[in-house]
């Protein structure tokens, strides 16, 4: 409740979550306001924004419609988005939760096996993944992922580390209770708050991957991306560079909304100056 | 009027606390040459008083009436450029935490020259040649290897030296010393004090030395201000406050300090033995491949036992070996050698089987409990765990919370409601809960208030009477361990230096660790004599 | 030495890391539906099965998978990363050729994110809540949510296209035939755009790490006995609590130097600079798996250089390190 009113009382965290609600409505109502397919021909070419009536933010290269564009490619940038990040988090929570909860050989091989996905590039494991598996929506969602969950295990481990030396974990272990219940019920909810505030960063970062790869046309051709969009519009740069500026400011603006929220619900959550 | 002079002084606390003032009306003088302890417990305003004289007042508080004045001089109207020159120049101050008191990155020798390059001028070498003499002036050994070495290289002890060294560098007129001692070890406590009487006799310096004990007090002070939330209660000679102190409050404050002479012999040594321990050894070993440290031998050859119905102390200094005791009986740490066995049998590796033999009571009142569960389901748990119905082990919470004086309607409630006090009363109802065979109290009354400490002893005191509980009581504070203990073990380097009934190794220690120990109680000659 | 020796330590205990990365991705591109002689069968207009198998023995593609593993590892040893056929080079030239560009871009967005990070998250600090501290604070928000390859592209249009005042992309001017400091002049200026690029993002968080830790060292207690020895607040920051503040900093390099590399993938697309990230994103086209396979292997190398470095600088600033407190 506290934490609730503290949130709601922090004006960066009241942006980021309109900045929020404004995405996912976009997302919800993209089918409504656009119901033909938003990659399908919509009329002439790069059509300037506000050049014609029907095409308020004008028409790509291919003579698709920017806007139907942007609204459907929101639904993709938050599906992404948010799977990828739940897959992240559940990898990273359960990772770090078991090395830092029973250190010793579980922590070396774990955290070896974290090491190795931080050494290598995520972005670059992310095209090793696409090029072996191919582009498909769910690839692409499954390999954000799977790049993703190195930061998510370290924090929960550093939180199990320090926490469970707590004393209030050795008494329930004295008091004879299983490792489950110390992990589940004693560590967990304790550790959780920070890890939930990263989780904003994870999804920023997510949808952040999401634009680079289909930037790079690597993503799946067959979904209204932002950053395909953006991709598209580099042979036109020089002249029509509106193609490319628009979908961007999207892509900025929902990493902002995303980033303000997470911040709000840190302050919220880990206030520092709290009366005890 | 020479020497610091602080009149009717108030200071407001930013609204929404649970008072308005952090100090209202405060009076009070120091002349050089003469030391004043501000004794009080934690929110008596002792600390905001020693932070508004160094004009070091935390963001929010605010001067709201009164005057302070040194030698004379205004401090409330200095500005901050002249503040900069009297801090460290004129008042210095020694802080409580030696271990964070000193930058981490920065060789003691370094940031004890600071003092003289900036506010004296002096080249670096210069400098540096001072420390080295003040280094020696507060007798740390080798004090030009101390000029080079890092913070973590000294113990708690050479670092509150450093730091005396470092206040006193320029001969300031005031110094201020906030609970300087509470951190240390008795017999470094001890040589602290000395360090700083002696120190301030030669410089003729005025001390405002706060503290919450009243052994230091009697050991240290030519005059005492008793401070309560904000107040000041009593202030005179030192000797006219200890021994006949006027305020209720100071009586009560002074009632609760325990005595050193134990009682005479209690039923000590009549009941059979519930846990034995022998030969118990343990070694931290180096860990890892890649890290080597040195092996430390926690425990060497503990042999000691405890009879039921009775308690059993283990006393000894930091890195004694007390708390590995502690953990190793609950079965939190296991043993290289040695065997414990509770009632008759050896303690079984099984969590839960153990858990009917040993329970544990803990230090910290404010990390012993999960705050985010509710202290009922923290009491009620185990035996849920162990097989007990829900509903009777809710019950039995309720029952144990009015056993330890709390009020039973609160197992509903969540650990921050509570106070230091009722949190170590819920850690013991949650120790009782497993109907334990031995009660293992791991400093259970360090981190308290003294008259919060006192409540909780006697609260040991009547469940034992009352359940015939056995206890093994682990403490660094001789006078706690006077009070309830019926045996003590005096434990040092992971050994045991001397063993038997407390009223017997009190009165008449024969090993001279144990005489070092019991000769640095602070204020036994005021206090006892 | 013994800072050397904890390093070499730490050194020692990445080679597992190394191995379980190079094991992974040679498992990993095993899967992936093709090889390169497909690809080049593909390049060269189709072709018999008999020349593919020809091909396959030529390149040891018919061997069975823990043999190839092994002969792989095998020739890693002696730094032997195969054959690209679709550049008709040995692996490890083709990077070699490729790697300063990268190399030099790292370094130059690196100095850049740390540096101004620094400054701006100290200058943050000092001002805490007041105007200069959200004006910093904001424009690290927006940084961060900056996509770098729109920002690129936003920066050609800007600078290269309308303003004129930096190259739209390439490493040097081709052609022209500049030597010496007339030619690091041009590199230099080719690199600006994508330094800026690469850098916006670890700007952002440098300079919100570098105010958080501020912040942060800024409420201990040895800066509360500085303040109590009189010194003034210059001093104070400087020499007490800048080198405190900076570790979180420093460990921060060798976590993000991974992220660095794969962001390189992006901007050196965008502003077609000859480095390794390019060559990923171009193996990746063209389905040459010897040479990505090629490029983790060195990317890993380089990561574990930097943080070795990191290391080495860490323990320089903080004498806890070597003392293993």
């Amino acid at each position: 409740m506290r934490a609730l009113k503290a949130f709601f009382r922090s004006p960066p965290a009241i942006i980021g979550l309109l900045l929020v609600l404004a995405v996912v409505v976009m997302g919800l109502v993209a089918p409504v306001l656009y119901p033909n397919d938003p990659l399908g021909l919509a009329g002439r070419p790069l059509q300037w924004p506000g050049a014609n009536p029907r095409f308020p933010l004008g028409t790509d290269p291919s003579g698709r419609d920017i806007a139907a564009q942007l609204f459907h490619g929101a639904r993709i940038s938050l599906l992404i988005g948010f799977v990828a990040t739940s897959i992240a988090v559940a990898i990273g929570i359960l990772v770090g939760a078991l090395a830092g909860f029973y250190g010793g050989v579980t922590d070396t091989v774990l955290m070896r096996v974290t090491e190795a996905f931080q050494t290598l590039p995520n972005f670059l494991l992310l095209l090793v993944l696409v090029a072996v598996f191919g582009s498909t929506l769910e690839v692409v969602t499954v390999a954000i992922g799977l790049v993703s969950w190195p930061p998510v295990a370290r924090l929960t481990r550093a939180e199990f580390l320090s926490l469970r030396t707590r004393e209030f974990v050795h008494a329930a272990r004295i008091q004879g209770l299983p490792d489950w219940h110390l992990i589940f019920r004693e560590v967990l909810p304790n550790a959780l708050p920070p890890v939930i505030v990263y989780a904003s960063v994870v999804m920023a970062v997510a949808i952040l991957l999401e634009s680079s790869l289909a930037f790079l046309q690597l993503s799946d051709p067959n979904v209204p991306s932002w950053g395909n969009l953006i991709g598209l519009g580099r042979s036109v740069l020089r002249t029509e560079w509106y193609v490319s500026a628009i979908p961007g400011v999207a892509i900025l603006l929902s990493i902002l909304g995303v980033s303000l929220l997470g911040q709000g619900l840190n302050d919220a959550l880990n206030p520092r100056l709290a009366p005890r | 009027m020479t020497g610091l002079r602080i009149d009717n002084l108030a200071i407001r606390l930013p609204k929404g606390g649970d008072r308005t003032h952090a100090l209202s009306g405060i009076t009070l003088a120091v002349a050089p040459g003469e030391i004043l302890c501000v004794v009080g417990e934690s929110g008596s305003g002792k600390s905001v008083t020693a932070s508004a004289v160094m004009g070091l007042l935390a963001p929010g508080l605010m001067v709201e009436q009164g005057s302070v004045t040194l030698n004379g001089q205004d401090l409330l109207a200095l500005t901050p450029e002249q503040w900069r020159t009297t801090r460290g120049e004129r008042i210095a101050m020694v802080f409580q935490e030696p271990m964070t008191a000193l930058n981490p990155l920065m060789t003691v020798g370094r940031q004890l020259a600071e003092m003289w390059i900036v506010h004296r001028g002096l080249s670096r070498r210069d400098a540096l040649a001072r420390a080295e003499a003040a280094l020696t002036e507060v007798q740390l050994p080798d004090p030009a290897g101390a000029l080079n070495a890092f913070p973590h290289e000294l113990s708690g002890g050479q670092r509150q030296r450093v730091m005396i060294a470092m206040a006193l560098a320029l001969e300031p007129e005031l110094l201020i010393c906030d609970e300087p001692t509470t951190a240390l070890d008795v017999t470094t406590q001890a040589q602290v004090l000395t360090l700083i009487r002696d120190l301030q006799r030669r410089h003729n310096t005025a001390v405002m030395f706060i503290t919450h004990d009243f052994g230091v007090v009697a050991e240290i002070a030519d005059r005492v201000a008793v401070m309560q939330l904000g107040r000041l209660v009593e202030e005179g000679p030192a000797a006219q406050v200890l021994k006949a102190p006027q305020h209720p409050y100071t009586q009560a404050l002074l009632a609760a300090v325990p005595p050193l002479n134990a009682p005479a012999a209690r039923l000590a040594g009549s009941g059979e033995p519930v846990l034995e321990l022998d030969g118990l050894t343990k070694t931290y070993a180096s860990r890892g491949i890649f890290r080597r440290r040195k092996p430390v031998r926690a425990l060497d050859g503990i042999s000691a036992t405890l009879r039921r119905g009775t308690t059993l102390g283990i006393v000894g200094e930091s890195g004694s070996g007390k708390s590995t005791l502690a953990r190793c009986v609950v079965g939190l740490m296991g043993l290289d050698g040695g065997a414990i066995r509770i009632a008759g049998r050896p303690l079984p590796p099984d969590r839960q089987k153990a858990a009917h033999l040993a329970q544990m009571v803990f230090q910290d009142p404010y990390a012993s409990l999960n705050p985010r569960r509710s202290v009922g389901a923290q009491v009620a748990q185990g035996p849920i765990a162990a097989g007990t119905p829900r509903d009777a082990a809710w019950a039995e919470a309720r029952r144990l919370f009015s056993l330890v004086g709390l009020d039973p309607d609160s197992v509903r409630r969540y650990p921050h409601e509570f106070s230091g006090g009722q949190r170590q009363r819920i850690g013991i109802a949650r120790a009782l809960a497993m109907k334990p065979e031995v009660l293992v109290a791991d400093e259970p009354v360090s981190a308290l208030d003294v008259s919060v400490q006192a409540q909780v002893l006697a609260l040991l005191r009547e469940l034992q009477a009352q359940l015939g509980l056995s206890i093994l009581f682990i403490t660094h504070d001789l006078r706690v361990a006077a009070q309830l203990c019926d045996e003590v073990v005096v434990m040092q380097n992971g050994r045991v230096a001397e063993a038997g009934p407390v009223a017997e190794v009190f009165t008449n220690p024969r090993h001279a660790y144990t005489q070092s120990l019991l000769a640095a109680v602070p204020g036994r000659a005021v206090l006892e004599g | 030495m013994r800072v050397l020796a904890l390093a070499g330590r730490r050194l020692a205990a990445s080679l597992p890391t190394l191995l379980l990365i190079l094991v992974g991705m040679f498992l990993l591109l095993q899967l992936a539906p093709g090889d390169t002689v497909d690809a080049l069968m593909a390049q060269m207009g189709g072709g018999d099965a008999a020349l593919a198998q020809e091909l396959r023995r030529f390149y040891g593609l018919d061997l069975s998978v823990a043999e190839r593993l092994g002969r792989y590892l095998l020739r890693l040893v002696t730094l032997d990363l195969g054959f690209s056929a679709i550049y008709g080079k040995p692996v490890a030239t083709v990077i070699l050729e490729r790697l300063p560009a990268t190399l030099l871009l790292m370094v130059a967005a690196l100095s850049f994110a740390f540096f101004l990070g620094l400054v701006l998250g100290v200058l943050a600090a000092r001002r805490v809540n007041r105007w200069p501290d959200t004006l910093i604070s904001t424009l690290g928000l927006l940084f961060y949510a900056t996509p770098s390859f729109w920002f690129g592209l936003m920066a050609i249009v800007l600078f290269s296209v309308h303003l004129q005042w930096f190259p739209a992309g390439g490493f040097y001017e081709v052609g022209s035939g500049l030597t010496g400091l007339a030619l690091t002049l041009d590199i230099a200026m080719h690199l600006v755009l994508p330094t800026l690029t690469l850098g916006l993002i670890f700007l952002a968080i440098y300079l919100r790490i570098m105010r958080a830790s501020m912040l942060e060292v800024l409420s201990l207690d040895f800066v509360r006995t500085a303040r109590a020895k009189g010194l003034t607040e210059t001093r104070i920051v400087t020499r007490h609590v800048l080198r405190n503040a900076m570790l979180p900093m420093v460990t921060l390099i060798g976590l993000q130097a991974g992220t660095m590399l794969g962001g390189s993938v992006v901007v050196e697309t965008v502003f077609a600079l000859p480095g390794l990230g390019r060559l990923a994103y171009e193996s990746v086209v063209q389905r040459d798996l010897n040479t990505l396979l090629g490029i983790v292997f060195v990317s890993a190398l380089l990561v574990i250089a930097i943080n070795f470095l990191v290391d080495l600088l860490y323990a320089k600033l903080d004498p806890r390190i070597v003392s293993g407190g």
